[in-house]
């Protein structure tokens, strides 16, 4: 039945409810809950770059207009934690460094996600030195290892579509859950 | 006569000098002198108007001497381009009086050195730590600390300022608001950390914490062979990786006593001036980022990643190329790429003309950075300023014109000096630079020389794959140089190349081994950084901001 001949008939109210009923049937698709908000988190991820070295300057790349991040919703670059859903950890993190590092990811809102880029936030890569953090996973939870040297802004990118998928399957995330403040009395 | 021979007269005339010594070794001109002599002999050289720059102080462990420390002053002539390097023997426990009442740029090299191997510079207003972190214990540079030995750091350093004569920087006047910006905020660039005392916006007091990047360098060069050093030179100014290739091969070349091939030698003036021109735009760019224009950073990026490009096909890196290798470049150039690099040219000569109509003809950004937070000329000395900072305050001195390397003498190109020396001279300068840089790689690119990209020299140079794999000559030589290692004579140089910061100086000591005894790198910025609190004092916040972007501070190198 056709919706605008439904609307036009005003004598009969109950056939035109009907047809509304009919016409959302044939448009609406039925989802859970949680897969429609993991959609919208996956595609508007807020990204904080925490970018302290060398993967600071490829993040840019990434931010700039040849690789573009904003293709993947998430180009809105945040610098207070407190609006950012996702942390990349660009760069070396130094001892001096790693209390620091805790703090703003304390101060990141749930639901957050850490993305570490490159050798030295992934496992303090050639860098195994006195005051080097060997590996940001040392002090935050790392959903995503981005390897590289530093990583070349495709991989970044897959590295980004890795954690788009993590959300839209709903992937558990133990290393996250068992997390504790290193820093923290006991 | 020779310059050390003239020294030597002059000291003579002023002070006894039965106890120096005299020598000169690998082109260097060296003074030892006993510790207690250091300041009269300082002074002498400064006042003499024989060197006007302190470039480096540094220390040398040598546990197994009765005395094992060396206190090492580098200095630099901007009237005839010569160098001075002055030694003092130091014991354990023992003090040296601090050069900062002659040369006020010694402040943080000092506090390096006392922080590295616990050297203690008696008079040194503020002898505290600060690369390592404050619960750090022990001096990392010594020869008997290990190199992987990690030390936990569990909190942040609170909000103190630097001590004046007396005033203790460690309390806080109740007056004025404390402030603390960074090390994670966007105008920091990430790993830069501000302590500042205002009273309403106005500055009263500033401290710059650094070391937020220190990633020891300089230890993971003593501890890697020469060519293995190579990669970590990348990353000590990552906005222009190849020149700290440069200047670090170079220096090791210089002790070999090897001159590279024409064609290397071009390869690398092209690299660092691709380079130098990278590095501008990243301090423009984000230099306008942080005063609030975002468009230029877009519009240069887009040249950047052309450079990028260019860089790939070269070496299949990107950002960290690691092209260089003791002796001339790790490999050839691809077909065609010079003529890449003059149509990167003709499209980056437009584009700058466009960034000087976009950010340097605006009036936001002018009123922004137009006669703010200034340095005269004679404060950038002493504070030992080089590049793009000490040209906008109008000292004519670029390493590339006063002493030559790599057949700069015979390209053509000028050296913009500013007048004013504040912020919006400097970015003129660094523009102005970008046209100079691509106007030598053209010169360059439109006759590059032919012949080999690197030296053969067996005992420096790895063999071609081909002859490693093809005759057994080949192959025992691969094999000897793997195993053995490059060696090169026991003995010291300084070696500066001209930097897209300023001054890129390394200091390396051999002792015949394998791996460098030594390696003291001078970075520009440092000098630059240190004199922060004195420049911002009494102005604005958002000054202070953007006397940091045009700072073109890479932590990479500033912290090392």
């Amino acid at each position: 039945m056709n919706s605008a001949d439904a609307t036009a008939d005003s004598s009969t109210t109950a056939l035109a409810t009907q047809s509304i009923d009919d016409m959302s049937r044939s448009y609406a698709l039925t989802t859970r809950l949680d897969d429609l908000v993991a959609w919208g988190r996956k595609n508007s991820l807020w990204p904080m770059p925490y970018g302290t070295a060398c993967c600071g300057i490829e993040l840019m790349s990434v931010m700039g207009p040849r690789y573009d991040l904003a293709r993947f919703g998430a180009e809105v670059v945040r610098f207070s934690p407190r609006q950012a859903d996702l942390l990349i950890v660009a760069g070396t993190i130094t001892e001096k460094m790693a209390p620091v590092l805790v703090r703003i990811y304390e101060q990141m809102l749930e639901p957050k996600y850490v993305l570490s880029m490159g050798a030295c936030a992934s496992s303090g890569g050639f860098y195994r030195a006195y005051h080097v953090l060997q590996g940001a996973d040392k002090v935050i939870p790392v959903d995503v290892y981005v390897p590289g040297c530093p990583p070349t802004p495709e991989a970044v990118l897959d590295g980004i579509m890795a954690l788009q998928r993590m959300i839209a399957t709903h992937q558990p995330r133990p290393w996250k859950d068992k997390w504790k403040s290193p820093y923290e009395q006991a | 006569m020779s310059k050390l021979e003239n020294l030597k007269q002059s000291l003579a005339e002023a002070m006894s000098i039965d106890k120096f010594t005299f020598s000169h070794a690998f082109g260097d001109d060296v003074i030892e002198v006993p510790k207690q002599d250091i300041i009269p002999v300082l002074r002498h050289l400064k006042d003499g108007r024989r060197f006007d720059f302190l470039m480096d102080v540094c220390g040398v462990d040598y546990p197994k001497r009765s005395r094992r420390f060396d206190v090492v002053y580098h200095l630099f002539s901007s009237k005839d381009a010569s160098r001075l390097r002055i030694k003092c023997q130091l014991g354990e426990g023992e003090e040296i009086v601090s050069a900062t009442s002659v040369w006020q740029g010694a402040d943080w090299f000092e506090r390096e050195a006392y922080d590295m191997f616990g050297i203690v510079f008696s008079g040194h207003p503020n002898l505290r730590k600060i690369l390592t972190h404050h619960q750090f214990v022990g001096h990392p540079l010594r020869k008997d600390y290990e190199a992987d030995a990690q030390q936990h750091c569990t909190s942040v350093l609170p909000i103190h300022f630097q001590n004046e004569p007396g005033v203790d920087g460690s309390v806080l006047n109740d007056k004025y608001v404390a402030l603390n910006i960074g090390p994670s905020h966007p105008a920091m660039h990430g790993t830069l950390r501000l302590m500042l005392e205002l009273d309403g916006e106005t500055i009263v007091r500033a401290n710059p914490e650094i070391g937020y990047l220190h990633r020891c360098f300089e230890k993971m060069a003593e501890t890697h062979p020469y060519n293995q050093v190579i990669p970590y030179t990348d990353r000590l100014n990552y906005c222009s990786a190849p020149m700290n290739n440069i200047g670090y091969c170079k220096a090791v070349e210089r002790l070999l006593g090897v001159e590279i091939p024409p064609k290397a030698q071009a390869m690398r003036v092209v690299l660092a001036e691709l380079s130098r021109v990278i590095d501008h735009i990243i301090a423009v760019g984000t230099g306008g980022v942080d005063l609030g224009a975002l468009s230029a950073f877009f519009h240069l990026f887009t040249y950047r990643e052309k450079v990028y490009t260019l860089f790939e096909k070269l070496c299949g890196s990107r950002l960290t190329v690691a092209m260089t290798r003791v002796g001339g470049m790790a490999q050839d150039v691809p077909d065609g790429w010079w003529d890449d690099v003059l149509i990167f040219c003709r499209e980056m000569r437009e584009e700058i003309d466009e960034i000087s109509r976009l950010m340097l003809d605006n009036k936001i950004f002018i009123k922004r950075t137009e006669g703010v937070c200034p340095v005269t000329a004679t404060e950038a000395v002493q504070w030992g300023y080089t590049g793009p900072l000490l040209r906008a305050c109008g000292v004519n001195l670029d390493l590339r014109k006063s002493s030559p390397y790599y057949g700069y003498d015979a390209l053509n190109f000028d050296v913009p000096v500013g007048t004013k020396g504040d912020i919006y001279d400097r970015y003129l300068v660094r523009v102005e630079e970008m046209k100079q840089s691509i106007r030598i790689v053209e010169q360059i690119c439109k006759n590059p020389p032919g012949g080999d990209f690197t030296i053969r020299d067996k005992g420096i140079v790895l063999p071609e794959k081909k002859d490693v794999y093809g005759n057994i000559e080949g192959l025992m030589n691969h094999f000897m140089l793997v195993i053995k290692g490059l060696r090169p004579p026991a003995g010291e140089v300084y070696d500066a190349t001209e930097a897209a910061n300023g001054e890129l100086g390394f200091y390396l000591i051999s002792d015949g081994s394998a791996n460098p005894y030594r390696l003291k790198v001078r970075p520009p910025c440092f000098a630059i950084y240190q004199s922060f609190p004195s420049v911002v004092k009494g102005s604005m916040i958002a000054d202070a901001i953007a006397t940091v972007a045009s700072m073109n501070l890479i932590a990479g190198e500033l912290d090392r």
